[in-house]
């Protein structure tokens, strides 16, 4: 198995601040507005993590709709 | 419609294999005289392989087509002798600017590296390159070229291939060892042999026009994603030679070609673009599908696929006529040697499986491009057009933003051809890279070190500690080995005094600006080993000539699998 580098441990400062940060940017808008900024939010992000192999781990978690 | 090109008219002319009693035969036969057959004619010329070019039409490309050349291609057309022609009359650029709906997003500087002989990449219409290189070759010997010469039938056997040509004269045959096809995308040879070029088709048209204009816009890349001018498609504007621009608009897969190729149609969407005071004549227009595709094999016995016959990409960071001028090099140094016996027939397999990694790296590039240009599905837009606004005020994001990336020679960094470092070097330079170039003093005159490599094998090595009688003996023992030049790079001016270690086979370049020994850090002591074709085959921190020796048999195809 590869070395993973995407950490799935707790990491944030804050859990309960930033979810409520995450879902009070939504709050008022439009499905196609919340659309849009969830994808800055990934370009954002996925740029401040930067490894390739970090990113794919991610990538492939969140493609895995159907087997949480 | 072309005011600014007249497009020359090459004479029909009878050959003596016409009149010949017997059916004449020659090692090389070419079939198509657009941007890579003709190259490769002078290319195989230059190695001392002569050759026949067949082209059916009577003159250069009819329409710009291709327009932009990359430093690459102009370093492989000064071996050729036509870079200096070409950067003079083409347009030397460097900048971009990237616009979304009513905005710049942001510039760019592409800053290539100083101290290189030829610029980052010129502008310059498809037929001035093609009729560069035709005056080229009337100026050399060891080229036929045969205009209104048009393949009808072919026969290609093991060892030799018969080809039927059809001329205003009536027919004739040849034979020839090797056939090279680059008779373009729509390849009748190809069709002919019952061959395939394989990949996509992308769902959208494009219409690519050149106007003159009076109006001056700065010597930039313009690149519009979703303009005001033409909602929801890209536009781009791009200055060549002769006030001449050329025009991509974006038509979606929708569009009548037939009808947007009309100028009454073309008019009013140049205007809405460059503004209705903007006076402008249109030289030339086309609409495209854009394809991706390439052949399984571009070597089928001894008939070889080059261009766009054998690969073909989407225009977006200009690939497909650098992509093909890349083959054309990597094919003609290995076809000279194979046909002088200096190395096996199995070495051409080298030259499908180099370029397939190169047409790969290339149809890659170019479709992330169109897809980046033409979004697939809803979040695909969304995600294109979030990265667009980023970019403004983002850095980060502009590296994601793709309306092509720019052509760069193919690494072929797992070629069996390559020999492995012996020891670790600085730099960004790797085994099977094409050589950079520096500047360099020859013969007392200001020169540049590409101009050293090219057409023979060669060795690199600094010679600061050449007083080692070690050393001495070595140099010794390469000039024993045959199809190797020997470059001796040093910090000093060539020595007055220099002693029988120099002689017609050996060049003192001197390192003007340390620039050799930094992009190779090549220290004393320290060698490189490059191809015919400028790629480095081999580098040593404590080379033999023995092992240059055996390095250049490796280049040549002697360890692949398939010659023993």
């Amino acid at each position: 198995m590869k070395p993973t580098h995407l950490n799935i441990n707790p990491n944030f400062s804050d859990p309960d601040t930033f979810y409520a940060a995450l879902t009070n940017i939504h709050r008022d808008l439009d499905r196609e507005q919340s659309e849009r900024v969830n994808a800055r939010l990934v370009l954002l992000l996925a740029n401040h993590i930067g490894d390739l192999g970090t990113l794919e781990e991610a990538l492939s978690i969140a493609s895995e709709l159907s087997n949480d | 419609m072309q005011q600014t090109y007249t497009n020359p008219i090459y004479d029909y002319v009878r050959s003596d294999d016409q009149d010949a009693e017997a059916r004449q035969h020659h090692p090389v036969i070419i079939v198509g005289a657009g941007p890579c057959g003709l190259a490769a004619g002078i290319d195989l010329a230059l190695q001392g392989t002569p050759s026949v070019i067949i082209d059916d039409n009577n003159t250069v490309s009819v329409g710009s087509r291709a327009i932009c050349f990359s430093k690459r291609t102009l370093e492989v057309m000064d071996r050729y002798g036509c870079a200096d022609r070409m950067v003079k009359k083409g347009i030397t650029w460097k900048r971009g600017k990237v616009f979304f709906q009513n905005e710049l997003t942001y510039d760019f500087d592409l800053l290539p590296e100083t101290d290189h002989k030829l610029p980052a990449f010129i502008n310059l219409q498809q037929y001035y390159f093609e009729e560069y290189l035709v005056d080229r070759i009337a100026d050399m010997e060891g080229v036929d070229l045969r205009w209104e010469n048009k393949v009808i039938e072919i026969d290609n056997q093991e060892t030799v291939t018969h080809i039927t040509v059809a001329t205003p004269e009536g027919n004739y045959t040849i034979s020839c060892d090797y056939l090279l096809v680059a008779d373009g995308a729509n390849s009748n040879i190809r069709t002919q042999l019952g061959l395939e070029s394989k990949g996509q088709v992308f769902q959208d048209r494009f219409l690519i026009a050149d106007v003159v204009m009076k109006a001056n816009f700065p010597t930039e890349r313009w690149f519009w994603f979703d303009p005001p001018f033409h909602r929801n498609q890209s536009a781009l504007l791009h200055r060549q030679a002769d006030n001449v621009w050329r025009i991509d608009l974006q038509l979606g897969w929708d569009a009548d070609p037939e009808e947007e190729k009309k100028e009454h149609n073309i008019r009013p969407r140049l205007e809405a673009m460059l503004g209705k005071d903007v006076e402008f004549d249109l030289e030339w227009a086309s609409v495209y599908t854009f394809q991706c595709r390439k052949m399984d094999n571009f070597v089928h016995g001894r008939v070889i696929f080059m261009g766009d016959a054998a690969h073909q990409v989407s225009p977006f960071g200009a690939r497909g006529a650098n992509g093909g001028i890349q083959s054309v090099e990597n094919l003609a140094w290995k076809l000279s040697r194979i046909l002088r016996n200096e190395a096996l027939p199995s070495l051409l397999q080298t030259y499908n499986t180099e370029r397939q990694e190169g047409a790969t790296e290339n149809i890659t590039n170019s479709t992330r491009a169109t897809d980046f240009i033409t979004p697939k599905n809803r979040i695909s837009r969304i995600f294109r057009d979030e990265t667009l606004r980023l970019a403004k005020k983002n850095p980060f994001a502009r590296t994601l933003v793709n309306s092509g990336r720019l052509s760069t020679p193919c690494i072929y960094q797992s070629s069996p051809l390559n020999t492995s470092d012996d020891a670790h070097f600085q730099g960004k330079l790797t085994v099977g890279a094409a050589a950079h170039d520096a500047p360099a003093q020859i013969n007392g005159h200001d020169d540049w070190l590409l101009k050293q490599l090219g057409n023979c094998f060669v060795a690199m090595i600094n010679v600061d500690l050449i007083d080692q009688p070690s050393l001495q003996l070595e140099l010794q023992a390469l000039k024993e080995i045959n199809d190797l030049r020997i470059l001796l790079v040093s910090s000093q001016l060539e020595p007055t005094d220099l002693n029988e270690t120099y002689n017609e086979r050996c060049h003192w370049v001197f390192d003007t600006k340390g620039l050799i020994v930094e992009r190779y850090d090549l220290q004393p002591g320290n060698a490189y080993l490059f191809r015919p074709d400028q790629i480095i085959s081999a580098r040593w921190k404590h080379f033999t000539a023995a092992a240059i020796n055996k390095a250049k048999k490796k280049a040549l195809g002697f360890t692949l699998e398939s010659a023993a």
